[in-house]
């Protein structure tokens, strides 16, 4: 099955796993597949239209989707899906 | 005499004017031959020294390829000649002299490097970089020479400036306008104890000082905005972007590619880290890797969710990591990647990004900022806040 990285800012919604097995045969199947298992995250992945939020990227493996076949894309077993979303720590003030 | 001119007969002999053009076109290995010392006086830029008695030993790694153009130089020409012989006989196909040497060469008027540059002090401080091949006295001119802009002196900020300042980056400015707070000190590692209260900048500036006297230090006692940030950012060779909030990351973004800056931009957060180097029209900037920012429940800082101190060395220092790369000019830059660092499995993980074709700001439909708008901005917060 392939495996789908979870970024901190979701790991609340996935009960604090950092990395989630979820079925399906292209990368769309595999998010709404794991946003069936832990709810809470379809909110913040897709649209209410079904489609990918513009604010998080997603990769198939070191791939943006976005320049392959989008949600369509094909999977295989051993990919690995990166669900990315901009951080802005650093400076780590309290302003 | 009669034997040096048998032996400089046999290889081909080049002006200092026809050397000079070669090695502007790129693709020689420029070869000096002389001893150390006489290499740290002055040499042609780019030159790797292998001294006349280490040549069998050391050509090899200086050149490995023995196909390669190969142009040898040392004081007079006739050292040199001699060396050119003994590589021919090692297999070298394609190796020239320059005639007359270094000393012809400088008489045309030609550019060379002098260790002038470099105090006997600095040639002490900085003899672990010079002894490098790769940055030798050329590369730490360099980074003596350059002007780095840190946004931000705290996480990312910190560990940045120590080192670059510590590997002699000539400014360093440091944009901030918080001050130094005891939850700042367990990954903030600039600050100390006795400094909680003072000027975040102020703190910084005092351990630069104390580290490299030769670092001078240009606080901004401010946060960057649209009315300042021009005005801030256009003196800077690097810009090394470790802000806390999205307006500010995308205010920076545009400003830096509107003036053609690399911007090195981190960020972490609790055990993750990403980081990548944006060079503006040569690879991705930071809206064609986010064109729209998180809405704020996807978007926690370091304040709210914490974060493990050391993630702030790690990402810091390979900021500087980048930053020293670009100054030098060696190296492959994060240019069109993004690394992200797990600390908890101690993982790397590297991802393709792309420059977007419609990305609003380097896109290839982009619209062009006349100089009056120069330092026009968008509301960023409105931005931000979806």
């Amino acid at each position: 099955m392939p495996t789908v990285k979870i970024p901190p800012v979701l790991r609340a919604q996935t009960g604090g796993e950092a990395e989630v097995s979820a079925e399906g045969a292209t990368v769309g199947d595999v998010l709404r597949s794991l946003a069936d298992r832990h709810p809470d995250t379809a909110a913040q992945l897709f649209s209410p239209e079904g489609e990918l939020n513009r604010y998080v990227n997603v990769y198939l493996n070191d791939e943006d989707v976005r320049v392959l076949d989008g949600l369509g894309t094909a999977i295989a077993e051993a990919d690995t899906v990166v669900i990315l979303p901009a951080m802005a720590g650093g400076a780590g003030s309290d302003y | 005499m009669a034997t040096d001119q048998a032996t400089k007969t046999q290889i081909e002999e080049l002006s200092p004017a026809e050397a000079a053009s070669e090695i502007d076109a790129g693709g020689v290995a420029l070869v000096d031959t002389r001893e150390p010392h006489e290499y740290e006086e002055a040499h042609i830029e780019g030159g790797r020294l292998v001294s006349p008695g280490l040549l069998r030993d050391e050509i090899a790694s200086v050149v490995p390829d023995r196909s390669q153009r190969v142009v040898l130089y040392c004081r007079s020409g006739s050292r040199s000649a001699k060396a050119a012989q003994e590589m021919s006989e090692l297999g070298y196909e394609n190796v020239a002299n320059v005639d007359g040497g270094i000393l012809a060469w400088q008489e045309q008027g030609l550019p060379v490097v002098t260790a002038e540059g470099l105090t006997p002090e600095q040639r002490m401080r900085y003899s672990r970089h010079t002894l490098i091949p790769e940055v030798g006295v050329d590369g730490q001119i360099k980074l003596l020479n350059a002007k780095v802009l840190l946004i931000g002196a705290g996480g990312l900020g910190s560990p940045a400036a120590l080192y670059l300042a510590a590997a002699g980056i000539g400014t360093l400015g440091i944009v901030d306008d918080d001050l130094v707070d005891e939850s700042n000190l367990q990954r903030q590692v600039i600050h100390n104890t006795e400094r909680v209260g003072t000027p975040k900048t102020e703190s910084a500036r005092l351990s630069i000082e104390a580290l490299n006297p030769d670092v001078k230090v240009v606080e901004y006692r401010t946060r960057l905005d649209a009315s300042n940030i021009i005005e801030i950012i256009k003196d800077y060779d690097v810009l090394v972007d470790g802000a806390d909030n999205f307006p500010t990351r995308y205010l920076l973004n545009d400003a830096s590619v509107r003036l053609r800056k690399p911007v090195v931009s981190a960020s972490i957060l609790t055990f993750d880290g990403q980081i990548s180097t944006f060079v503006p029209y040569e690879g991705p900037c930071y809206r064609c890797l986010y064109p729209t920012p998180p809405p704020a429940e996807l978007a926690p800082s370091c304040s709210e969710n914490g974060v493990l101190g050391v993630m702030a060395g790690i990402m810091g220092l390979l900021q500087a990591n980048e930053v020293t790369k670009l100054v030098i000019g060696i190296g492959e830059p994060l240019v069109g990647r993004l690394l992200l660092f797990e600390a908890l499995s101690t993982s790397f993980t590297e991802l393709k990004v792309r420059r977007d074709p419609d990305c609003p700001i380097c896109g290839e439909n982009a619209p062009q900022i006349p100089e009056s708008e120069m330092g026009k901005f968008p509301d960023y917060e409105a931005f931000c806040a979806g």
